[in-house]
């Protein structure tokens, strides 16, 4: 049996069977689609709970709204960074573009944390409580997660594993963010390990099966 | 330029990245509107433009050969390289964004794609060194367990060939079991010749993945 070795026969083959394609849009414009969504769930968080809880925690404990503020810039800059890295050629330093507001988050974070070892009169999580904020986030991020991986692959994924970790943060990060609408209590180290924990669980599920989801 | 007088381009990579081509001295006034030509092409492509599809391709083959040579892809394999390069433009092309280096594009899918070959020769190569082995170690064989290992191999292959997608099954059962000419075998399935040359290369490709297990 003849292969069709010669390049010219196939580029003549290709050639044959081409049809016009719509162009893929811009990486930041990709990224507004996969927020959209992520602020449409936000808006039925707010109706059901109001922004008043939140905003009152704010008030009081000023480094919880710097947590929150990391972790929604970390979900933007991660799915832009995703977005980016599965467009061909472009650079990989894109990878790094989620690390400040990531070390804003878990800074602050950090901080709410010693502060109620400081002052231990305030309202700590229980284990329990915990634990629903590790559902709530691992259960937010699977949906968030497959509609990224899903705009991902519709681009070209050269190197899944960093996309698949970008798209872990993202999700986890976005997650995240939206329980701080509904979430009741301050950051207390039980608070934080399950917040870690489940960033983390989700950054490595998305990881090990990147490979063959984000693969072209 | 290096000190030998020859280009050195980097087609916009991050520094970290790992293609970094060598092209021969010309002036840097004509490899950028050789680059602005094939992007311009490509953009033309994109839009369904099949003569300036064929030009961009055929302008890439050089290109491909140089960033698979770096990477140190073997002589024998650069086709193997150019070949699937082809095929991932192919189906990402809409991935190209007109307003960038259609090269530094390239030679990203190019890079991967070499990468890829390297990795499949290595198993490939790791894997006959072993069967060479068994070879040596093995008892002379009568021919009855001949016949029957030619007949499981048949079997194999019928069963690899029943798992392609119905397009690529057609392919390979018109133009190589019934040893058909394309022409023929266009007018036999209704397909173009283009269509039924590329499902034969994809379905070659499957049909080597699953028999030296790569997949």
């Amino acid at each position: 049996m003849a292969e069709p070795r010669s390049n010219d026969s196939l580029i003549a083959a290709l050639s044959a069977e081409l049809v016009p394609v719509r162009r893929l849009l811009p990486p930041w414009r990709r990224t507004l689609g996969w927020l959209a969504l992520v602020v449409a769930i936000a808006m039925l968080l707010f109706a059901h709970y109001g922004d008043q809880p939140m905003l009152r925690r704010w008030a009081g404990a000023p480094d919880l709204a710097w947590a929150a503020l990391g972790a929604v810039l970390t979900a933007v800059t991660a799915a832009w960074a995703a977005f980016t890295l599965a467009v061909p050629g472009r650079s990989r330093a894109w990878g790094w573009l989620p690390l400040p507001p990531a070390l804003l988050w878990i800074g602050a974070s950090g901080l709410g944390c010693l502060r109620t070892w400081l002052a231990p009169g305030t309202s700590i999580a229980t284990l329990h409580q915990s634990a629903d904020c590790f559902v709530f986030i691992v259960a937010f991020s699977i949906p968030l997660s497959a509609l990224l991986v899903w705009l991902v692959r519709r681009a070209c994924p050269l190197r899944p594993l960093l996309t698949a970790m970008l798209v872990g943060l993202a999700s986890a990060a976005a997650s995240a963010s939206l329980l701080e609408i509904c979430h009741a209590y301050d950051a207390a180290a039980t608070d934080l390990f399950t917040h870690a924990l489940a960033v983390g669980v989700v950054v490595a599920a998305n990881s090990a099966m990147g490979g063959r989801l984000l693969s072209r | 330029m290096t000190a030998d007088g020859s280009l050195v381009w980097d087609g916009g990579f991050a520094p970290s990245l790992d293609c970094r081509v060598s092209v021969p001295a010309e002036p840097a006034s004509a490899n950028e509107q050789a680059e602005r030509r094939r992007a311009a092409w490509m953009a033309a492509a994109q839009a369904g433009d099949r003569r300036a599809y064929e030009r961009v391709l055929a302008d890439s083959v050089a290109l491909i050969r140089a960033v698979a040579r770096r990477q140190g892809v073997g002589t024998d394999a650069l086709d193997d390289v150019v070949q699937e390069t082809l095929l991932t433009v192919h189906r990402v092309r809409h991935t190209y964004d007109a307003a960038r280096s259609y090269d530094a594009w390239l030679g990203a899918i190019a890079g991967r794609r070499a990468i890829d070959v390297l990795r499949s020769h290595g198993r490939r190569d790791r894997r006959e060194l072993h069967d060479e082995i068994a070879l040596d170690q093995h008892p002379d064989r009568d021919d009855a367990s001949v016949d029957a290992e030619r007949r499981q191999q048949a079997r194999r292959l019928r069963e690899a060939i029943a798992q392609l997608p119905p397009g690529q099954r057609e392919a390979v059962e018109q133009l190589g079991l019934r040893e058909q000419s394309l022409a023929e075998a266009a007018a036999h399935t209704g397909r173009n010749t283009g269509a039924l040359k590329v499902n034969l290369h994809r379905a070659l490709k499957a049909l080597r993945g699953h028999l030296h297990g790569e997949d």
